[in-house]
């Protein structure tokens, strides 16, 4: 063992110890975007961070006034990455709000982190009911959803289609298990077969073959990204779409779906908070400057992803950019913001009560492929959770 | 076994004052740096950086760890993250059911990577070669899928781990504090162990099994006495990241997460006594290093150590050794 | 359980089974000849995957994407060898396996690099996305009936050029004796870079044609090699017989057990218990099978080194 030079490296770490702080620098808003940029459901994730930038172009490169600046990690469908990453975000970054998670699993991972931190959690999309009921807390807000509503609605749809029987499938995570619990809440039929798939599996065949075995009135899915793509292609594959209704929430029929499947989805009908039509100034800036600057219609992941930044602009103006007056910006959010849908108004546990509208996947005269609006399934909608939460409204 | 670095013989007990002097220099500083970091990070804000060194402590104990079989015992064992996350799994299980006592809950998780690893070893001793490779990480995957599947402590998407209680407050100094004088104990017990007729034997058995066995050292308990040791510390690393951490998941028990100490290992020179402290301090610095420069960090990480590999095979231990021949 | 439902696991099983021989025979004759560790296979069947998937899509052919796949692929693959497995040739094993699971790091975020971090859609031809009635009341897939042809006679003609050509003569004198083989005048060197050529070809077609199944992505290799890795040393390094044989009984007890295992344990014990199990042990049964083997057999079940 050389030990001058042991020596040398030892002293040469210590002197490296040493910070290299930058200059303190001027007032500005720190964004810590955290969500899944590759893999199976990187579609999701990037469509938000698209749609955030664009707000924030939108508004003058601010929020609230507020320069910012965003820090962006990939979670990779991965709770520990995420968890590592938002710890990064925290200590050495020191955002001032974290934001960006797509799936369930992963925010159940690093909510508390956040939390602990005295940071807001704006979720654009996630949205379990851990954090609607008793857990809720006043750093968490959700501008999307919570989990079981775009399934209420569809469950809610089909109690009124009188569809008898329905078989049901979703992925074996929070958000899965959310979505076929908020469906049963509103259907009133009969459930055949309820099926949990693993997480990520692609190859559907023997779920189909169930499906088939099985003949219900109706199958409702929930695969959400890449296991939407995968399930949706077998089920046309094999013939099923003609046979039998596949309805399915808004996630598992919107535009990276219908890019990858293509014309075999036509006809099917699911549930959204949002819709490309919907006709208010915001959400028409939105649709056109969305395609304009990424080449590509918008999902309503994108459109919730500049809701965030919107909500985050309202807060902060509220409270003249100071981030730290969290009761302020925690209230001026849920008394209501303008977004893509309107004025969304949320509950005390941070999530929002909205309509929902029926879509329908259609082919234009043009050969695009998108969905209209065919009506309204529920108006001025919570969640079953918010009657447990004990937080201040 | 081929190519595996032998480490020098030297003369014992006899060393030049000028090396004396660099070396008690060199420890006296880096112990120096090390205790008073948590309050230097104080008072210069580097709450993140503290936590990397308490990070890098405990991945160097589970580099040790392995280093006795991997280096010293010439086995390549790939499931060794195996121990390290049911080390880690243990204090979160506990911690569910409610069992939170330290002086409980640590003995009974090292106790646990133990006995696995001594069922393991029982049965992949027998073989040799790249048969002992696939047969450690066949059992490695076999812990990690019954792992995974049960879901009521969290599956997939892994477990909260409380602290275990110590009758005071485990705070991130603490952790810092109890990191260091763990990996210093037990380098300390690592180092007596080597450098004792056990360890001896088991370098002997290393470098020409036919030869060691027809002097006397006996193959089996002494490759598997080892095996459970290495399985025990590594456990204890585990624990020590649950705390740090206060998280488990599956990953802690994948075979990337093997691959990942393997690398440490070798990065600071396989068989070489520093080399897992070595190994780890450059491999935590390096990736923190790139990931602040670029998104695509993995890639410069994955040449750096392409080169180390090919370029420097005993390790930087072996390139600081080399430095002064 | 309904003869239907075998018939179309067993026949599931076997086309796995091919597909993960493509590359595993190629795993274990790196392994077998060249002795060299090379956990970066994963990454060429990965390679396989986006090379066809891009191709296909440029020119809308599917089996031009293959074609181009396999060509590029055998293209990086021959780069590989010459430039960094070369020098790992003398090394021990444990420094191939770091050497090449620094490869994976590299060949990961390369891809991520060149093709973005989402993954890439194939979709199946259309002349083949429709089922076929194999038996009556059984239905299917026409692909994975090509996917079953394709592999048997690509196995085939490995067979035919291993046991029957001189080349294959030599590949094989090299897997069982490598320095007898050079002494005896076997070009050593050219064979090398020829098998590993082959082997990149070979799990570059199974990438590109498991591509429209399993969604092409990064990493998508790692999973695959491990078990690539259990057929080898269940089969017996260096043994092409040893792989095919190794590869079909990992593909029908995979699948075999993940389709019969969970229904069989809810019928025989309480649903929880039954939920957690049956799953869990499906999983392991490939690793279980592998030890039990090794354990009968340490050098696996056609032992090739003398």
């Amino acid at each position: 063992m050389n030990w001058r030079v042991a020596f040398a490296v030892v002293a040469a770490a210590a002197v490296a110890a040493l910070p290299w702080r930058a200059e303190s620098q001027p007032r500005q808003l720190k964004v810590g975007f955290v969500s899944t940029l590759s893999g199976g459901g990187a579609a999701l994730g990037t469509d938000v961070l698209d749609a955030f930038n664009l707000a924030v172009r939108h508004l003058g490169g601010r929020l609230g006034g507020l320069p910012v600046e965003v820090v962006v990690a990939d979670d990779q469908l991965n709770p520990d990455v995420a968890r590592t990453a938002v710890e990064r975000m925290l200590r050495r970054d020191r955002v001032d709000l974290v934001t960006g998670i797509i799936f369930s699993n992963v925010l159940l991972a690093v909510g508390d982190l956040v939390f602990q931190s005295g940071v807001f959690y704006i979720s654009p999309n996630a949205g379990p009911a851990e954090y609607a009921g008793e857990q809720c807390n006043a750093l968490y807000l959700n501008v999307a959803w919570q989990n079981d509503n775009m399934h209420e609605a569809m469950g809610h749809y089909a109690t009124l289609k009188a569809y008898e029987t329905a078989f049901i499938l979703a992925p074996n995570y929070p958000a899965g298990r959310d979505a076929l619990t908020g469906f049963k809440r509103f259907y009133k039929g009969r459930v055949v077969n309820e099926v949990y798939t693993r997480l990520g599996q692609l190859d559907y065949s023997a779920e189909i073959a169930q499906i088939r075995a099985a003949r219900p009135k109706a199958v409702y899915a929930f695969y959400p990204g890449a296991m939407g793509v995968s399930f949706i292609k077998q089920y046309a594959e094999a013939g099923l779409m003609q046979e039998v209704v596949l309805l399915v929430p808004g996630f598992s029929a919107d535009q990276d779906v219908i890019r990858a499947v293509g014309k075999p989805m036509v006809g099917v009908y699911n549930s959204s908070h949002w819709a490309l039509e919907l006709f208010n100034p915001i959400n028409r800036r939105f649709v056109e400057d969305f395609r304009r600057t990424y080449g590509r219609i918008p999902t309503m992941y994108a459109s919730q992803g500049y809701d965030t930044a919107l909500a985050i602009d309202h807060g902060l103006r509220a409270t003249g950019g100071d981030i730290s007056r969290k009761a302020e910006f925690r209230k001026a959010i849920l008394s209501g913001f303008d977004s893509t849908r309107g004025k969304v108004r949320f509950n005390r546990n941070g999530y929002p009560v909205q309509d929902y509208y029926l879509r329908q996947v259609v082919e234009l005269p043009n050969g695009e492929i998108v969905n209209r609006l065919r009506g309204t399934i529920f108006r001025n909608h919570g969640d079953a959770y918010v009657s447990r939460c004990r937080l201040p409204g | 076994m081929r190519n595996l670095s032998v480490p020098s013989v030297r003369r014992p007990g006899w060393a030049s004052p000028r090396v004396l002097w660099a070396r008690g220099a060199t420890l006296g500083v880096g112990a120096a740096v090390l205790l008073l970091f948590p309050y230097v990070s104080e008072v210069l804000d580097l709450g993140y950086y503290q936590s990397l060194v308490t990070r890098a402590f405990i991945l160097a104990l589970a580099a040790a760890g392995l280093n006795l079989v991997l280096g010293y015992g010439g086995l390549v064992s790939f499931g060794h993250a195996t121990y390290y996350g049911l080390g880690a799994y243990t204090v979160a299980v506990l911690g569910r059911e409610g069992v939170r006592q330290a002086w409980l809950v640590w003995p009974a998780a090292v106790l646990v990577a133990a006995a696995v690893a001594f069922l393991v070893g029982a049965v992949c001793l027998r073989t040799r070669g790249l048969y002992f490779i696939m047969i450690t990480l066949a059992f490695a995957q076999m812990v990690y899928y019954g792992v995974v599947s049960f879901k009521q402590y969290g599956g997939q998407d892994g477990l909260r781990a409380p602290r275990t209680d110590f009758g005071f407050p485990l705070g991130e100094r603490e952790l810092y504090y109890l990191s260091l004088v763990v990996l210093a104990v037990c380098l300390w017990a690592l180092w007596r162990l080597v450098h004792a007729r056990f360890g001896r034997a088991l370098r002997a058995l290393r470098d020409n099994e036919a030869r060691a066995v027809a002097v006397g050292f006996p193959a089996y308990p002494v490759q598997l006495l080892a095996f459970v040791l290495s399985g025990a510390i590594t456990g204890l690393a585990g624990v020590l990241m649950a705390h740090h951490t206060q998280y488990v998941s599956p990953s802690m028990l994948s075979w990337q997460q093997s691959g990942h100490l393997m690398f440490m290992v070798i990065l600071g020179g396989v068989g070489t006594f520093w080399g897992p402290v070595l190994g780890v301090a450059a491999l935590v610095a390096l990736e923190e290093l790139f990931h602040a420069a670029t998104v695509h960090w993995q890639l410069f990480v994955g040449l750096v150590l392409l080169g180390v590999v090919l370029a420097a095979p005993r390790g930087l231990a072996g390139l600081l050794e080399g430095k002064l021949r | 359980m309904p003869a239907v439902l075998v018939v179309e696991q067993l026949l599931n099983g076997v086309q796995f089974g091919l597909m993960l021989f493509l590359l595993s025979a190629g795993l274990t004759l790196v392994l077998g000849i060249m002795d060299v560790v090379n956990l970066a296979h994963g990454s060429l069947y990965m390679l396989g995957a986006y090379f066809a998937a891009t191709v296909a899509s440029a020119t809308g052919s599917f089996w031009a994407g293959v074609a181009a796949g396999v060509l590029l692929t055998a293209a990086v693959g021959v780069l590989l060898e010459v430039s960094v497995l070369r020098r790992v040739y003398t090394r021990d094993h444990l420094s191939q396996v770091l050497a090449t699971f620094a490869l994976i790091l590299v060949f990961n975020e390369a891809v991520r690099m060149v093709w973005g971090p989402q993954a890439l859609h194939i979709s199946v031809p259309r002349e083949l996305a429709r089922p076929v009635q194999v038996l009556p009341g059984l239905p299917y897939s026409a692909y994975r009936l090509v996917l079953l042809g394709v592999g048997a006679a690509l196995a085939a003609l490995l067979f035919f050029l291993i046991h029957r050509t001189r080349l294959g003569m030599w590949v094989r004198a090299g897997a069982s004796n490598r320095r007898m083989a050079q002494a005896m005048g076997v070009p050593i060197g050219r064979v090398f870079t020829l098998v590993f050529a082959v082997s990149a070809a070979l799990s570059a077609v199974a990438g590109a044609l498991l591509g429209p199944i399993l969604a092409v992505q990064v990493g998508m290799g790692e999973d695959i090699l491990i078990l690539a890795f259990v057929v080898i040393v269940l089969g017996g390094i260096g043994s092409v017989k040893g792989s095919l044989v190794g590869s079909l009984l990992v593909g029908v007890v995979d699948t075999a057990g993940r389709a019969f295992l969970p229904p069989l344990f809810a019928e025989l014990m309480a649903p929880e218990v039954a939920s957690n199990l049956g799953p869990t042990l499906a999983s392991v049964l490939i690793y279980l099978l592998m030890a039990v083997v090794l354990f009968f057999r340490p050098r696996g079940l056609f032992p090739v080194h003398g």
